[in-house]
């Protein structure tokens, strides 16, 4: 519900009423899996320090590479939908490293790619989404 | 569904977006990479000219015109590139066009442009009819 709020869908079949006790979720709600991921790098850690701005305008995550604040970012994002998720499931990922490749670009210099997969299965075993995400580490900030 | 090959739906996703939706898709993804969330840091550290959205709101909200067009149960795939920035203050469309209607399956490509005609993003989605 938090989670279709915050894309803007109002679509009744995401929120729980009367009739609805087992809503839907939106199709790319299997992103909020990083809630649940307790090695996630990108969501401050209790007693470790962040890389954001405080006293200081901030510094390099401790991961950093490349331009652009150091993070990567999102170049591409597949779903594959085997039966449609609903509130009350629960459900167990496994990644899966995949490609890497290099390009030369316009806009940020050299461009490092990385696809990762990862499945998403039920209580019972069963697929439910298959996600491939992409990846890519700027050399500097995008430039418009 | 009643598509057919060649119908093109547009629909406008957000006006204006504003900073405090950004702030509150990180709430709701869990993604606080400060590029998205903090001015001082995007701006002095990343070198970028402001905060951006996440690609995946983007995505995100481009999916509501996905399912409301397609159906909230019907989807098989939904995919694409984040092909530029999505910056605070942006107005943001859909455009959804049917490649293919068949018994079995709807095909569709997916464009969001701003509101200078650039995409940001160029992807797909198919479902059971």
């Amino acid at each position: 519900m938090a989670f279709a709020r915050a894309i803007g869908d109002a679509s009744p079949v995401y929120y729980p009423s009367a009739g609805n006790e087992a809503p839907l979720a939106p199709p790319t709600f299997v992103q909020a899996s990083a809630q649940w991921d307790e090695g996630y790098s990108l969501r401050p850690k209790i007693g470790e320090q962040w890389w954001g701005s405080g006293r200081t305008a901030g510094g390099a995550p401790p991961s950093a590479t490349g331009g652009g604040g150091g993070t990567g970012l999102h170049a591409e994002q597949h779903y594959e939908y085997h039966r449609p998720l609903r509130v009350g499931d629960v459900l167990t990922s496994s990644v899966q490293p995949g490609r890497t490749w290099e390009k030369e670009g316009r806009r940020a210099g050299k461009l490092l790619f990385a696809e990762t997969v990862t499945e998403y299965r039920d209580q019972s075993g069963e697929l439910v989404v298959t996600a491939r995400s992409v990846g890519v580490r700027t050399e500097r900030p995008v430039q418009d | 569904m009643g598509l057919i090959a060649g119908d093109v739906h547009e629909v406008p996703l957000v006006d204006d977006l504003k900073r405090t939706q950004i702030v509150q898709y990180a709430g709701a993804s869990g993604d606080y990479n400060p590029l998205h969330t903090d001015e001082v840091f995007a701006t002095q550290i990343a070198g970028y000219a402001s905060v951006f959205a996440h690609g995946m709101l983007t995505m995100g909200m481009t999916g509501r015109a996905v399912t409301d067009m397609l159906g909230h149960d019907r989807l098989t795939s939904f995919g694409g590139r984040f092909t530029a920035q999505v910056w605070p203050g942006d107005a943001l469309t859909a455009r959804l066009t049917v490649d293919e209607a068949r018994d079995d399956v709807v095909r569709v490509s997916v464009s969001t442009v701003n509101q200078d005609g650039v995409e940001v993003f160029a992807g797909y989605a198919t479902a059971r009819p």
